[in-house]
């Protein structure tokens, strides 16, 4: 598995940059996120209770978050009672060692994985690795990311930056064992995976999970997903163990059918999700451990504006209709969490001050569209104004804004200024130089009028 | 009714012929247009790009000038939906400001709004013979919710032909200072927003937001389309005798 996201270099608008040249990528990604907002759009639209639903999701979110430390605390109760062991986790190392302590003292060098964005956020793989531990994922897409040797780029299908016959190639060369004359057929795809997994789960006696939910009346976690593999991970082997942000707690069984709702239709554009798992606590002959992760949460939690974010149930609705996702792709985010929510949760989760994280609040055009789709309805536009306030500027664009802040401050500043431009107007170049080249590289400046429209009133009414 | 005319910086300083458009269409509808002339920008620029500071003081400003009006009318759906919308989070709840803002932004309404829910008029007696297709810019459309306002405005225009745009609610990719910050981006954004303008065929582009024309229109005249772009008012302040 590659390495971390965490430090990678360069800021958004770089990585953009390079992106929307890719003109195979940005074919993908239409595609992909296309047909996909598509059949979200047809399902949610069948639901004349939808915005009532979405109110709910939002409610029951803000209460859990507001009481989270009572019910983690009955969380960890009710997993105890029910014969697990619950772990707390600081921070991404403690997981990380917490969990290889768990998988040393099995005596067992591979593990099997589904699906976990948890487990992603600090890159337990490479954890696990150097302690001579190899952690195989069992989610197709997760599997073309890890044989291929790339970052996830989506929070549902994280190779969606790859189509059939780049997948194809991918397991030609890393897969062993797979036929020779395989076809980019998804059918062949995806029965070679199969073979190559059911061998995998059969020889498993580790798991690492993430769960979408946990119950906390009765200490249950819950994992939604389409495969089956996940379903193969939690049942088949002897020790499993989970490992779940905080902040995906609900209080009771009532909050969940709100969101079994919810995720499916936002997500997959389904009515239903094919499989939904729940365990509590160990079930005969396994051994269960649920590590609880803050890793930047409890702070996020303390941001009056930002702490919306924690109610993201990682649908990826809003990357799917995010324009600027669908251009730029997964990667530019440098996160596991990409798109609208990534922008936001990210530099909150790492704090802004690599440039990467500071150039976040501001890949996005604030067109609103995230906002609109989001099931449990976070105001993504409003955390991103607010993370921009908080993020360090440049010093010329800070002076820049202090001078245009100066003028507006005063109707006769902005008249004379207005009038300086009006004697430049044929003095305009039509290529602008310094950051303003962004503008004219593209597109045409419009002509300065020869009169603002302050001094055509002026001249015409109150003569 | 005393209507005051926020012009907002972007049109009093680039497009100015919207305003004089504003104007000569309330007149033709009877209103008592009034310009404060101390109005100067809403502080959009600044919140969103993240001086709270400077965005506050213009908001602060703005209160100022339009307090004593029963109406103001801003020929800019992104303008209004900053008022409508931020300026509420912007204050201290409670305070002299907070309440300031709660007294002039329920009279603040872009121009469809004024035109169909106070005026109550759907046909303003316009002209203008041309093929036109109607971009809901992104705060007129999911910030406002200004709907079919425009469209039902046009609509009613002898000689008007409306096409419709595809893909219309996609976002432009001007996004004000994002623009300039994420260029590569925008301008892929623009281009796929000038290719379903001429896909319709249309000569005229309209919107409710100059400021989205300027970055829509700039592509389509590097691109050398011939397609021109027209504010709502403008098209609507468009008469037989003009043309
Ligand atoms: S922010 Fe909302 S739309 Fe985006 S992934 Fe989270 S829940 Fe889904």
């Amino acid at each position: 598995m590659s390495a971390t996201f965490l430090g990678m270099p360069g800021n958004f608008p770089k990585n953009a940059e390079k992106a929307v040249q890719n003109s195979q990528l940005r074919f993908n990604l239409r595609k992909a996120t296309h047909t996909i907002r598509g059949k979200r759009a047809s399902v949610v639209g069948e639901l004349p209770d939808w915005q009532e639903l979405r109110a709910a999701g939002k409610a029951i979110k803000d209460h859990t978050l507001r009481n989270l430390d009572r019910y983690l605390v009955q969380m960890e109760e009710a997993v105890t009672r029910a014969g697990g062991t619950v772990h707390w986790a600081r921070d991404a190392a403690e997981a990380n060692r917490i969990v290889a302590d768990l998988v040393k003292a099995t005596g067992e060098t591979e593990v099997v994985k589904v699906k976990s964005m948890a487990t992603q956020e600090i890159n337990l793989n490479d954890a696990l690795a150097a302690e001579g531990i190899t952690a195989y994922e069992t989610d197709l897409a997760e599997l073309i990311v890890q044989l291929g040797d790339d970052f996830p780029s989506h929070i549902l299908v994280p190779a969606i930056h790859r189509n059939r016959s780049e997948i194809r190639e991918i397991f030609l060369e890393k897969m062993p064992k797979v036929p020779d004359n395989l076809t980019d057929d998804p059918p062949a795809l995806a029965e070679a995976a199969r073979l190559h997994l059911r061998e995998r789960f059969l020889k498993s006696k580790v798991a690492i999970s993430g769960a979408n939910f946990m119950v906390a009346e009765t200490g249950t976690l819950v994992v939604l997903e389409s495969e089956g593999n996940g379903r193969m991970c939690l049942t088949l082997p002897r020790t499993l163990i989970s490992v779940v942000g905080i902040e995906k707690l609900l209080p009771s069984w009532r909050d969940l059918e709100v969101f079994l709702q919810l995720l499916p239709r936002s997500s997959t554009g389904e009515r239903m999700n094919p499989y939904t798992s729940m365990w509590t606590g160990a079930v005969e002959g396994q051994d269960f451990h649920l590590v609880l992760l803050d890793n930047g949460r409890t702070d996020v939690l303390a941001d009056e504006v930002g702490r919306q974010a924690l109610r993201c149930i990682r649908c990826s609705a809003c990357l799917n209709v995010c324009p600027v996702y669908e251009r730029a792709g997964g990667h530019a985010y440098g996160s596991v969490y990409p798109g609208p929510i990534g922008a936001i949760l990210t530099p909150q989760l790492r704090g802004m001050g690599s440039d990467l994280d500071a150039s976040l609040p501001y890949a996005s055009s604030l067109c609103g569209a995230c906002y609109e789709v989001c099931p449990v309805a976070i105001d993504i536009p409003e955390v991103l104004v607010d993370l921009r306030a908080k993020a360090p500027h440049a010093a010329a664009e800070r002076a820049g804004m202090k001078v245009a802040g100066w003028i507006f401050n005063d109707h006769t500043r902005l008249a004379k200024a207005q009038r300086v431009a009006t004697r430049l107007r044929k003095l305009v170049p039509k290529r602008l130089p310094g950051p303003l080249s962004a503008w004219t590289d593209t597109r045409d400046i419009p002509d300065i009028p020869e009169e603002s429209f302050r001094d055509w009133w002026e001249r015409n009414e109150r003569a | 009714m005393r209507v005051a005319l926020f012009i907002t910086c972007v049109n009093d300083t680039l497009f100015p012929g919207t305003g004089k458009a504003v104007v000569s269409l309330l007149r033709r509808l009877g209103c008592d247009v009034d310009f404060p002339a101390a109005q100067t920008c809403c502080g959009q620029m600044h919140v969103n790009t993240g001086y709270r500071t400077e965005g506050v003081r213009l908001a602060r400003h703005f209160t100022e000038v339009f307090a004593g009006y029963d109406a103001v009318v801003a020929p800019s759906g992104s303008c209004a939906a900053m008022v409508r919308e931020q300026y509420p989070k912007l204050a201290r709840p409670g305070s002299k400001g907070a309440a300031a803002i709660a007294e002039v932004v329920p009279k603040v309404y872009e121009l469809s709004e004024f035109l169909i829910d106070v005026l109550k008029v759907e046909d303003v007696g316009a002209y203008f013979p041309h093929r036109v297709t109607y971009h809901p810019t992104c705060h007129s459309l999911r910030g406002l919710r200004l709907g079919d306002r425009p469209t039902r405005l046009l609509q009613h225009v002898r000689g008007l032909e409306l096409v419709p745009l595809p893909e219309a609610e996609e976002c432009c990719g001007f996004g004000g200072t994002f623009a300039v910050k994420n260029p590569a981006v925008s301008a892929a954004m623009g281009a796929d927003k000038t290719r379903s303008i001429l896909d319709t065929g249309a000569e005229v582009l309209c919107a409710a937001d100059n400021s989205c024309l300027m970055h829509i229109g700039g592509t389509l005249s590097r691109q050398k389309t011939g397609v021109r772009t027209m504010h709502l008012a403008e098209i609507l302040a468009s008469t037989e005798e003009a043309q």
